[in-house]
């Protein structure tokens, strides 16, 4: 055992211990951990979001317009045409109209004036739902129903009986959402196959789920261990 | 035999059988078999049929929550990259990812040239961080990288650098490699990226998300897909390498044969109460 000297591999340590110890029983341990957790995270993603988003994608942009130097290098940027002949990836000073947006949306703090994020927020579902809708409909639904026709009899016929189970499963799985007649007879018997198939998906899906939790708790064991212990 | 005792059985017994399972093997390991899957086959096997020299997207979209599962599968895509002489571009889409990205990134180049073989940055990788915006930022990127990203990870402008002269638009690279631990990741990459401009893409990804993705490696959608950690160890293997995920498989297999066995007591505990009361 070789016992760390890093101070910050210290506290990541005892803070780990701490956050196991409401396995015992809940103790102010993991309670100031975390509080701490709590605290230094939004700090963290405070300071990361201006640092990685306002200041490069907005303020350097503007700045290296209005200024005619770049705030990096402090380098002349020659930008001919003007502050609004703007291309594709060089938006120049129309980026005041995103900043404009962007501000409104702390319109919420105040609630005589609240309404006015609203045209902002406008802005975000719009773009997001058209830029959802197009790649859903391109990326799973045509490129699905397509994957989903498949030939049943093949030479291989492992192949094809996978083909068949296949096709089994999805048209069983969607009669079982088919709520508009109730689910009696030969409908009764192809839904209550469908729940089957979907039994075998959610338990897929838990013992995946249980792969992740358990690769986290590994993960921690091998950091205690090996960077805190110097077990390696 | 009378199992309701079970049903009061303080679930702290279970949480140390858990803990002692995974410290046992850490400590000691017992090299359980380990056989790579056809998915994870089948992702080896397309970076493998990248040729050598071409430019790699290689898209980490993941923060420290991920961290045992989609590091082990980062490293060691690069490093089989690299071996082909393979020039990595890689970008990230979590605003927590960046600095553990770029470490682990930095760390894996660290490695190789310690192994004797040269890698200069912004010749054969380049790092160009995060970029907020998800699936607007996959978007533009198709208008021009430089467009998405005008800045690297380090402050130089890409237009500065070697590689990223040979790089226009999604046309340039070979192959999408995602590492994803979910919003944005493989899901969005597929919908807006290989679907629209038509990219090759192989994806590793946490266990969690993977049942999500296994219809896009049916479709074709998905060249291969590494799975959690179980992924990540076959592919260790597949590449000859021990890290991290290999380490961990025997500690995680052991967990999941108890929670298996968890779950079946439950159900017995369940059966014999209900065959008791309608006795």
């Amino acid at each position: 055992m070789n016992l760390t000297q890093d101070l910050g591999v210290w506290l990541a340590a005892l803070l780990t211990l701490f956050v196991f110890s409401f396995l015992y029983k809940d103790n102010p341990l993991y309670k100031f951990a975390e509080h701490l957790f709590v605290g230094v995270s939004a700090g963290y993603y405070i300071v990361l979001n201006v640092w990685t988003v306002v200041v490069p994608n907005l303020w350097d942009p503007l700045v290296r317009t209005f200024t005619g130097r770049d705030p990096v290098t402090n380098a002349v940027v020659t930008q001919a045409g003007g502050p609004f002949n703007a291309s594709v990836g060089d938006y120049r000073a129309w980026f005041l109209i995103p900043a404009l947006l962007g501000v409104l949306l702390f319109s919420r703090l105040v609630s005589r004036i609240e309404w006015v994020s609203r045209w902002a927020l406008a802005m975000i579902i719009g773009v997001y739902a058209g830029l959802k809708t197009t790649g859903f409909a391109q990326g799973d639904l045509v490129a699905q129903v397509q994957a989903s026709m498949q030939p049943l009899w093949t030479p291989d016929v492992w192949t094809g009986v996978n083909a068949i189970l296949f096709t089994i499963g999805l048209l069983t799985s969607l009669l079982f959402f088919f709520y508009s007649r109730e689910h009696k007879g030969a409908l009764g018997v192809l839904a209550r196959t469908g729940t089957v198939f979907l039994m075998v998906s959610f338990g897929a899906g838990y013992g995946y789920t249980v792969m992740s939790r358990l690769s986290l708790l590994i993960g921690r064991f091998q950091f205690l261990l090996e960077d805190w212990l110097g077990m390696k | 035999m009378n199992l309701t005792w079970l049903e009061k059985l303080d679930r702290r017994w279970l949480f140390l059988i858990v803990g002692l399972l995974v410290l046992g093997p850490l400590l000691r390991p017992i090299g359980l078999p380990l056989v790579p899957t056809k998915p994870v086959r089948q992702f080896y096997e397309a970076i493998e049929a990248v040729p050598d020299g071409a430019i790699v997207l290689m898209s980490c979209d993941y923060d420290p929550g991920g961290k045992p599962e989609t590091v082990p599968m980062t490293k060691t895509a690069l490093r089989q990259l690299w071996d082909k002489k393979c020039r990595v571009v890689i970008t990230c889409l979590w605003t927590g990812g960046s600095g553990l990205v770029d470490e682990t990134v930095e760390s894996t180049a660290e490695e190789y040239r310690a192994s004797g073989k040269t890698l200069v940055y912004g010749k054969d990788y380049v790092n160009l961080g995060f970029k907020a915006g998800y699936e607007a930022v996959m978007v533009l990127m198709g208008k021009g990288i430089g467009n998405a990203f005008p800045q690297d990870h380090r402050a130089n402008p890409t237009a500065s650098l070697p590689l990223m002269r040979e790089v226009r638009d999604y046309s340039s690279f070979a192959l999408l490699v995602n590492i994803s631990a979910g919003y944005p990741g493989t899901k969005e990459w597929v919908q807006q990226v290989n679907s629209r401009f038509h990219l090759p893409m192989v994806s590793g990804c946490t266990a969690v998300s993977a049942p999500e993705y296994y219809p896009y490696l049916q479709s074709g959608q998905l060249r291969g897909l590494l799975g959690g950690m179980a992924g990540a160890a076959e592919y260790e293997k597949l590449r000859n390498e021990k890290g991290s995920a290999t380490e961990g498989m025997d500690a995680q297999s052991l967990a999941h044969v108890f929670v298996a066995l968890c779950i079946l007591m439950g159900n017995v505990v369940q059966w014999t109460k209900r065959r008791g009361a309608g006795a």
